[in-house]
């Protein structure tokens, strides 16, 4: 039986772990990231699938990043994300710059075993330029076709939020089918969802071509309203006063510090909730 | 006659022409007006162009997840994407990373997003940058995110095509590598655009005024899609007045 809770779930992601999560438009799993910056976990080398937001912000902006590999991390409408910038000037996260379907490539290289995959364009970018570990090859079956390489990004875990799951631990993703990559790809998936439900999901017809198999599920919290304050597909809007206010105190670091402290205390409504 | 618009519905109703005979048109992440000008588009196309929008769940048909937008583009299914640029240079270069020398950047960026493929496998790639600056339309870009151009031997089958500010829309002419100025806005300068722009591009002696809205476009940018729109940019339909 998969099912656990919030800081159990947490204390599953262990210091300098390699750990992936999606963007703001699948689900993110900021409740489990709150519990992950009161334990202080240190050194993660965080894969953002493809972009980072305000969770990436929060993390690198709290010391838990070491390594940051994404094709970008942005605050969308509410504009760059402060701690991340702040983080980079002064070295203290160092980042891995991709382009989106180089790390869903990646992912899905490992998603079948294999060492490396490649992928077109790329090439005469500074993308490519800098990145640590791609190659460029000759294709083997046309001359004059150069193509990139990439090697296989296996995260030691996967963590987001979903909508569903149930007592057997399979968990509903609907249309987010990047989780499906995720979970194929990582060695151990942790999902926090809105709602348990007593059916099991892959009994469900209509439902079940969007579930993720209890095989790849390694732990499932419930946490409702569990990816607040960001947006949570059509069930939550964001809540565009709480982002506002991060980022309107995420200026400055010590802005930041008071922001985290108030995140941090215990909210019983929301705790409860 | 005469029917008033603002600065965003101008850009909106120049994109919407340039969008004219595409089958499948993607916006990407933080773009508001391509996506208000892809969503107007499908509704004058009587439903008959496809349109995804990232960040929507409404406006997004993808059932193969997060890869599906890239694997579509390398099969040649999607006729126009947009990019923005925090620096674009003459050579239609974009540059999405930072200012200075990478990796010790003076400014950083969100990043590159997908830009360093989609800029090759997009037959109609629209750069769209309000902001039309010395400090965006530069010399040479710091970083390339996004080449405009790429050696003969390189699988390219997309790039640059028009580029939209706020003061003007550019051609790009793919042989020579250059921009082409083909219209300024209303309100506007050839001079105005020569003062904000850091490259050279090509340009005819009497440079035409960017059309205007016409009343369709006007009324059903007003009446549906900033309803439409609200769903994944809510702030920048809040925006957009009446």
């Amino acid at each position: 039986m998969p099912l656990s809770d919030l800081i159990s779930l947490a204390e599953m992601i262990p210091h300098g772990a390699k750990l992936a999560v999606p963007s703001e438009n699948s689900g993110v799993a900021m409740a489990a990231t709150r519990e992950l910056v009161r334990r202080g976990v240190r050194g993660l080398h965080l894969i953002c699938v493809p972009v980072g937001g305000l969770q990436a912000d929060v993390m690198i902006g709290a010391g838990l990043v070491d390594t940051v590999e994404t094709s970008a991390i942005t605050l969308g409408e509410f504009g760059s994300a402060p701690r991340f910038a702040a983080a980079l000037g002064e070295k203290r996260v160092r980042v891995v710059d991709a382009t989106c379907p180089a790390i869903y490539a990646a992912l899905q290289a490992a998603q079948k075993g294999i060492p490396f995959i490649p992928l077109r364009g790329l090439i005469g970018t500074d993308v490519l330029a800098n990145h640590p570990d791609w190659k460029v090859i000759d294709n083997p079956f046309q001359a004059e076709d150069p193509i990139v390489l990439l090697p296989a990004i296996q995260p030691d875990i996967a963590l987001f939020h979903a909508p569903l799951a149930d007592r057997n631990g399979n968990v509903f993703i609907g249309r987010w089918r990047e989780l499906l990559t995720l979970a194929h790809a990582a060695r151990q998936t942790l999902v926090t969802v809105e709602e348990i439900t007593e059916r099991d999901l892959m009994e469900d017809i209509e439902r079940s071509p969007g579930v993720i198999p209890a095989l790849y599920v390694t732990s499932i919290a419930q946490a409702r309203r569990g990816a607040w304050p960001l947006r949570f597909g059509d069930q939550y809007p964001m809540d565009q006063d709480a982002v506002g206010s991060y980022v309107a105190a995420a200026r400055t670091e010590a802005g930041f510090r008071d922001w985290l402290r108030t995140w941090l205390a215990p909210q019983p409504a929301q705790a409860l909730a | 006659m005469s029917v008033q618009y603002t600065s965003t519905e101008l850009l909106i109703s120049v994109i919407v022409r340039l969008l004219s005979g595409c089958r499948h048109v993607v916006t990407g992440a933080s773009s508001p007006i391509p996506g208000s000008a892809a969503l107007l588009a499908r509704e004058i196309s009587g439903g008959t162009l496809h349109v995804n929008v990232l960040g929507s769940t409404r406006h997004n048909s993808f059932t193969n997840g997060g890869v599906e937008l890239f694997d579509l583009a390398a099969q040649g299914r999607i006729d126009a994407f947009f990019l923005g640029g925090g620096q674009i240079d003459g050579a239609a270069n974009v540059n999405l990373v930072g200012i200075g020398r990478y990796p010790d950047l003076e400014v950083r960026w969100a990043g590159s997003f997908g830009s360093s493929y989609l800029y090759f496998l997009v037959p109609r790639v629209i750069l769209f940058r309000e902001e039309h600056s010395r400090r965006v339309m530069v010399p040479k870009v710091d970083f390339v995110s996004a080449p405009g151009v790429s050696p003969p031997n390189t699988y390219r089958r997309g790039g640059p095509y028009k580029m939209v500010t706020g003061l003007g829309v550019f051609g790009f002419d793919r042989r020579h590598g250059r921009f082409r100025l083909e219209s300024v806005h209303p309100g506007h300068s050839l001079e105005e655009i020569l003062d904000n722009t850091g490259f050279e591009f090509e340009r005819e002696a009497q440079v035409p005024v960017t059309p205007a809205p016409d009343a369709q476009v006007l009324h059903l940018l007003r009446s549906r899609v900033r309803g439409e729109i609200a769903e994944a940019y809510p702030r920048f339909a809040a925006s957009l007045t009446n």
